[in-house]
């Protein structure tokens, strides 16, 4: 069973009198240890299509079947659990809390879980660690450079090693060099824990990465190729 | 969760520090306001009461008609036993006879012709007797200018700016030119013993206090007196049970067909004292609502653009996959917390400068200088009980009013919508 089924989804906004479809008629499915993307122009629905996969959106009609949940079914709560114990999210603008710490930031996803303290100081420094950021602990986030931030976010999605990592345009306030570490490190991680990731890009660097591109224009799927060899 | 939560709190000074210092100045407003309002109405109350109303006061009924214009032709009779039944009815309060009346006050020079002269407003009080309640009661030994307080038969006290407007000096002799009780014309001699001022424009113009026996011989009222005022010993003006005691009284004394039968009325009942009492007691519910709805109305928007300018947070602990209600929890009772803080420091603050303002006070007799009411020349709030806490629930209310409202607004939100307001 696919850890993400998606049948028939269509996504309408309410848009003045009208309404604005946003994604038409998405049949796709996502298998464990995936690194996909879903790639396309600006405004062809690629956050749309990540924010029902991670069930901050539901769909309009059809079914998102997300890790063995119906997504349009799900409570608020129910939904919020689904993302706490099995995703994690990536921003473009990093969205890390001004006041916290770096630790502290990482931690946060495992507060949320109720784990120890024993347990959590763990993780978080192993996650550092993956990230080469170990040194950074108690800086605050502004007094990182934006690919340190990045690295934060990467940190804070992995920490809890979630069954799923939802990436919306990772990269796109990174420098190159940048760019490929974090990509680096992500490839790295889909390899050892067997972690699906699934971007939402337009950036060649991170389609070349990429070992599965679903392509969307105007809320279509128009394509989904396999790259075979990488 | 909780300590991470506080952390950021502390960290965060537009979401602890400024929202703490905007409850407390609201509090603040709302503790000295009400202390200081108070004050002005106790103020007026208390020294209506001392000068005038007492706390009951009793009279005829026909003098009562016309107490204006001091009507002595119809004051009460046979005073000694009445005074003797009030004390040994209600022993637990004071019971002074007074007698107020009007005329012209003389200066002679040493021939003994007019030197000068002017309209004047006396008071007939035990003033002679050293333990007189009198004294304490009018202030007179504090309020003393110049010379003495009367000790020997017919001295009296003059308010100081009057005794100046007549060029008169202590010991010098005035004479009062007045009608007596039974309508014929009355001269008697005063000699001036000492000089006082009250601080109230209305008393220091042109009055002089005189021993009420004194006066009963100068205009023929022997066993008189306009009007007998009664106070707990406390001083305290309790409106419900004076109303009781006048009510007592009257079914005794009071013959609705004998116009020169005594009446007693409570203070609440005579003049437009009942408004200010009752405003007394309404302002705090009034200053409270008006509080209330105001900060709520100023706290909800700050909650606002603090929610703003939290909907990163608060999307990414979403994403995080914190439940909306746990997180609209947190809001709340962070909004509890600086509540209380803000409630804290700013009842502190107001009470600090409502005693400021009670011991110290505020002159404002300048402003007064044509003002005819009867209300000291000098402000000063009045702290009570009601001070302590009047602010603190406001202040709490308001700020988690506040915090709702605001809050409302990210629990309706779609989760994928503070998504997208967040990265914009
Ligand atoms: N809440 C909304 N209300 C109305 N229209 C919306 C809403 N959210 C998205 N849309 C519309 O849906 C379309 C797809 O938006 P989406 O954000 O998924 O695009 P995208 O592929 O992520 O673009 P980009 O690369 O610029 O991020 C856009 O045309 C957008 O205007
Ligand atoms: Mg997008």
């Amino acid at each position: 069973m696919p850890l993400v089924k998606l049948e028939k989804v269509f996504k309408h906004f309410p848009i003045g009198g009208g309404n604005f479809t946003a994604l038409k008629d998405i049949n796709l499915g996502f298998e464990k240890g995936e690194f996909s993307g879903i790639i396309g122009p600006s405004g062809s629905g690629k956050t749309t299509l990540l924010n029902i996969i991670g069930s901050l959106d539901t769909p309009s009609e059809g079914s998102a079947v997300v890790l063995g949940e119906p997504v349009e079914k799900l409570t608020e709560k129910q939904a919020a659990k689904l993302r706490s114990k099995y995703m994690g999210f990536i921003f473009q603008t990093y969205n890390l809390l001004p006041v916290y710490t770096v630790y502290e930031n990482v931690e946060f996803p495992l507060l949320i879980l109720k784990m120890s303290e024993e347990e959590i100081r763990k993780k978080v420094l192993a996650a550092l660690e993956w990230v080469h950021l170990t040194d950074k602990i108690n800086s605050r986030p502004s007094q990182l450079s934006g690919g340190e931030c990045q690295r934060v976010a990467v940190a804070r999605a992995i920490v809890k090693q979630p069954e799923l990592v939802l990436a919306d345009e990772p990269t796109a306030n990174l420098d190159a060099e940048n760019s490929y570490h974090i990509l680096d490190t992500m490839v790295n991680l889909n390899k050892e824990l067997k972690t699906t990731f699934i971007f939402a890009t337009h950036d060649d660097k991170v389609i070349r990465y990429l070992k599965r591109k679903v392509h969307l224009v105007d809320g279509k799927v128009v394509k989904d190729e396999v790259v075979s060899s990488q | 969760m909780i300590k991470f939560l506080l952390k950021g709190l502390l960290r965060d000074r537009s979401r602890s520090l400024f929202p703490i210092l905007m409850v407390s100045a609201g509090v603040f407003l709302t503790v000295f306001l009400y202390s200081y309002m108070r004050g002005i109405l106790g103020d007026m109350v208390d020294v209506s009461a001392r000068f005038d109303t007492g706390q009951v006061k009793i009279m005829t009924r026909a003098y009562k008609e016309l107490a204006d214009q001091l009507p002595n032709d119809l004051a009460l009779l046979g005073v000694n036993d009445l005074l003797a039944q009030l004390k040994k009815n209600k022993p637990a309060m004071l019971w002074l006879p007074r007698i107020k009346f009007g005329g012209l006050l003389d200066i002679p020079d040493k021939k003994g012709e007019s030197r000068s002269q002017g309209p004047v407003f006396g008071l007939g009080i035990n003033l002679r007797d050293p333990d007189s309640p009198e004294i304490k009661l009018l202030n007179l030994k504090k309020s003393l200018v110049r010379g003495k307080l009367p000790e020997n038969k017919d001295e009296i006290l003059i308010s100081e700016a009057f005794a100046e407007k007549l060029g008169v000096n202590i010991g010098e002799t005035a004479t009062l030119l007045g009608s007596t009780m039974y309508g014929s014309m009355a001269m008697y001699n005063f000699k001036i013993a000492g000089t006082v001022r009250f601080g109230m424009l209305i008393i220091d113009r042109s009055t002089i206090f005189a021993d009420i026996n004194d006066v009963r011989l100068a205009l023929d009222m022997a066993d008189g007196a306009s009007e007998i005022l009664g106070f707990t010993k406390d001083m305290v003006y309790d409106d419900a049970s004076m109303i009781k005691v006048a009510r007592e009284f009257n079914q005794k004394y009071s013959n609705q067909n004998d116009e020169f039968a005594p009446l007693m009325l409570s203070l609440g009942e005579q003049g437009g004292l009942r408004d200010i009492l009752q405003m007394a007691s309404t302002l705090g519910s009034i200053i409270v609502t008006i509080f209330i709805f105001v900060m709520s109305v100023v706290l909800w928007n700050a909650g606002l653009m603090n929610g703003i300018r939290r909907y990163g947070e608060i999307g990414v602990r979403l994403a995080m996959g914190e439940p909306k209600g746990d997180i609209y929890r947190s809001l709340i009772l962070e909004s509890v917390g600086i509540g209380i803080a803000g409630s804290l420091l700013g009842t502190a603050i107001g009470l600090v400068a409502s005693y400021w303002l009670q011991y110290v006070g505020l002159d404002i007799s300048k402003m007064l200088q044509k003002s005819n009411i009867l209300i000291p020349s000098v402000i000063r709030a009045r702290v009570t009980e009601t001070s302590y806490y009047i602010g603190f629930l406001p202040g709490l209310f308001a700020s988690v009013l506040g915090t709702m409202f605001a809050g409302i607004g990210v629990y309706k939100r779609q989760t994928s919508q503070l998504f997208k307001e967040l990265e914009v």
